[in-house]
């Protein structure tokens, strides 16, 4: 299969449950928003070295948002339900309220999310405003309207309101194509179109710098200490010691990694991206996998592509 | 097609009517809903006596009326449903309710959802006195719930207020928010005097200069980020005016009152905030 001369390998993504939780940040200025969101979302490029994984989702307009400013949304990722609340804590804490102007609202309860499932099922909302209220030392106040609490915690510029809990739900992440072109230059533009076009697409983030990450890896190390390493089988400079997967004229390779809140919403963005990435000089678009093990979502590029 | 009563007979002193609530009407045929007991001064009388009822339950009651001014205790207790009162409405208007919707196209008299815990409660006319309150000899008024009322209010609106929100469109008369523990009082227009005296916590936010207790101090001029929520759920709830000078604006900031805990505020708007 091909898009234009770029070859499409038969091969999928293999993505994980993780589980997510959107942040709407709001200021007085989108770039208050913006710095707010950007502290937020740094060091969160990989589970395996930073504990999540996060990015700015979209930019929203003051009509988008819960207070009328402008406004930032992001996506935050991680293993499990529980340490979900502990980096949001940590992020809004440190990164959010820190930044002059800005207020901070669970973007997935101002859409409509649930926070209260069934009993079984426990708390599907994380502690976040309720936790950070103690900054304020006992001068903090709440707010509760149409269901939801907000803290209102003083600090120096007047006051950081913040939603009491989040909500978390299960997401899909770790979805990813690989752009496999012919040298430097041609597969970074191809990359940036890609991740442009991906953009484009709600529900998902891209978390590495600028959405495209070179150290793609693998999982395991010869030394025992390291839970993965370099993908050799994608490295250039290995093709002639290793088993590459790497076509004779392909001098780089670039992957783009992508989490989101619905299976279909990455399924969505690797389509948008790989119809971009595909041109002249691009020779493959593949995808980074475990054998089909390890992951519980496995996402063929070529069905990606057939799907209306 | 809702349950509805049709008031075909004005009661001589004010009717007590606290089973005339969706809570006590749903899924009865109109034939026993006119057989539930309601006290007339001191004697027990049937709703049928003053009203006749038609239709069926789905989800709403309504009351319509010349008279209704004079029916006592509508919609006390509701959980859930809607209760629309097409006319004015009596004393204690959703006494107590936990959920549900009540709407009144008039005027309501005095205790407006006194010591309400949830649900909302909108007046489109005026309301009496203390709505929100707390009984005499109570310590805590409404503590969950939203009451908007697009005109004026009286005296005590929001006493010993203890969650909840209470909105009023127009003026509101002296004492508001007297005694406060928590919630929120917004008042759109002129504000009467003594607003907070006694509050522990919460806030009234006033939308014209007013003229405060000397117990209330000032603190600065801001833009208090969680008004902002307020103020577009009430501009969507069509409370006019509400500009975006008043959502995005600087308010003066009072704590008080300091004869108490001195963590209430009152807010008052002080103009449109200088461009960012």
């Amino acid at each position: 299969m091909k898009i234009k001369s770029t070859e499409v390998v038969d091969t999928f993504a293999e993505a994980f449950k993780m589980w997510g939780a959107r942040v709407v940040i709001t200021a007085a200025t989108k770039q208050w928003a913006l710095a707010a969101a950007q502290s937020m979302t740094g060091f969160a490029t990989s589970i395996i070295g930073c504990k999540c994984e996060a990015g700015i989702e979209k930019l929203l307009s003051p009509e988008q948002t819960p207070d009328g400013r402008p406004g930032v949304s992001a996506l935050l990722f991680t293993m499990d339900r529980e340490s979900a609340g502990k980096r949001l804590l940590e992020r809004v804490g440190q990164c959010v309220m820190t930044c002059p102007t800005t207020s901070c609202f669970d973007g997935l309860a101002e859409q409509g999310e649930e926070q209260e499932p069934p009993a079984a099922e426990g708390p599907r909302a994380v502690s976040v405003g309720s936790q950070l209220r103690y900054f304020g030392d006992g001068f903090q106040s709440s707010k509760k309207l149409a269901g939801r609490r907000y803290w209102r915690i003083p600090v120096m510029d007047g006051e950081f309101t913040v939603a009491e809990r989040f909500a978390v739900r299960e997401a899909v992440g770790g979805g990813n194509i690989i752009i496999l072109g012919v040298d430097e230059r041609k597969t970074l533009a191809a990359a940036g179109a890609a991740t442009r076009a991906m953009a484009k697409v709600d529900d998902v983030i891209l978390p590495f710098p600028n959405g495209v990450v070179r150290s793609g890896s693998k999982v395991g190390s010869r030394y025992k200490t390291l839970p993965a390493s370099t993908n050799d089988a994608y490295c250039p400079t290995l093709k002639a010691a290793t088993n590459s997967l790497l076509p004779p004229e392909v001098n780089c390779a670039l992957e783009i990694v992508i989490d989101g809140l619905t299976e279909a919403a990455v399924r969505a963005a690797m389509a948008a991206g790989m119809k971009a990435a595909a041109r002249p000089g691009i020779k493959q678009l593949t995808a980074g996998n475990y054998g089909g093990n390890l992951g519980q979502y496995k996402i063929n590029l070529r069905e990606v592509l057939a799907q209306p | 097609m809702p349950l509805l009563l049709r008031q075909i007979a004005a009661p001589e002193v004010p009717l007590e009517a606290d089973n005339i609530t969706p809570s006590k009407v749903a899924d009865l045929t109109p034939a026993s809903v006119e057989k539930l007991t309601v006290l007339h001064g001191n004697e027990t009388r049937c709703v049928g006596d003053f009203f006749k009822a038609s239709g069926r339950w789905d989800g709403t009651l309504e009351a319509r009326g010349d008279r209704l001014e004079r029916v006592k205790f509508l919609g006390a207790g509701m959980a859930r449903g809607t209760l629309r009162v097409e006319g004015d409405a009596g004393e204690h208007l959703g006494a107590g309710m936990s959920g549900g919707n009540i709407a009144v196209s008039g005027d309501a008299a005095d205790w407006v959802g006194p010591e309400m815990s949830g649900g909302r409660i909108e007046i489109r006319g005026n309301a009496g006195h203390a709505a929100g309150s707390a009984f005499r000899g109570a310590s805590a008024g409404m503590t969950g719930g939203e009451i908007i009322i697009h005109g004026n209010a009286r005296n005590e609106a929001g006493n010993a207020m203890s969650g909840g929100l209470l909105a009023i469109g127009g003026n509101s008369g002296d004492f508001t928010g007297v005694n406060m523990n928590a919630g929120s009082v917004f008042v759109l227009g002129k504000m009467g005097i003594r607003a907070g005296a006694g509050m522990k916590r919460g806030s009234i936010v006033s939308l014209n200069e007013a003229e405060l207790l000397p117990t209330f101090g000032y603190s600065c001029a801001y833009r208090p980020g969680y008004l902002a929520l307020y103020l577009r759920r009430l501009a969507a709830l069509g409370l006019a005016p509400i500009a975006a000078a008043h959502i995005h604006g600087l308010y003066r900031r009072y704590c008080g009152d300091s004869v108490e805990l001195n963590r209430g505020e009152i807010l008052l708007y002080s103009g449109p905030a200088p461009a960012t």
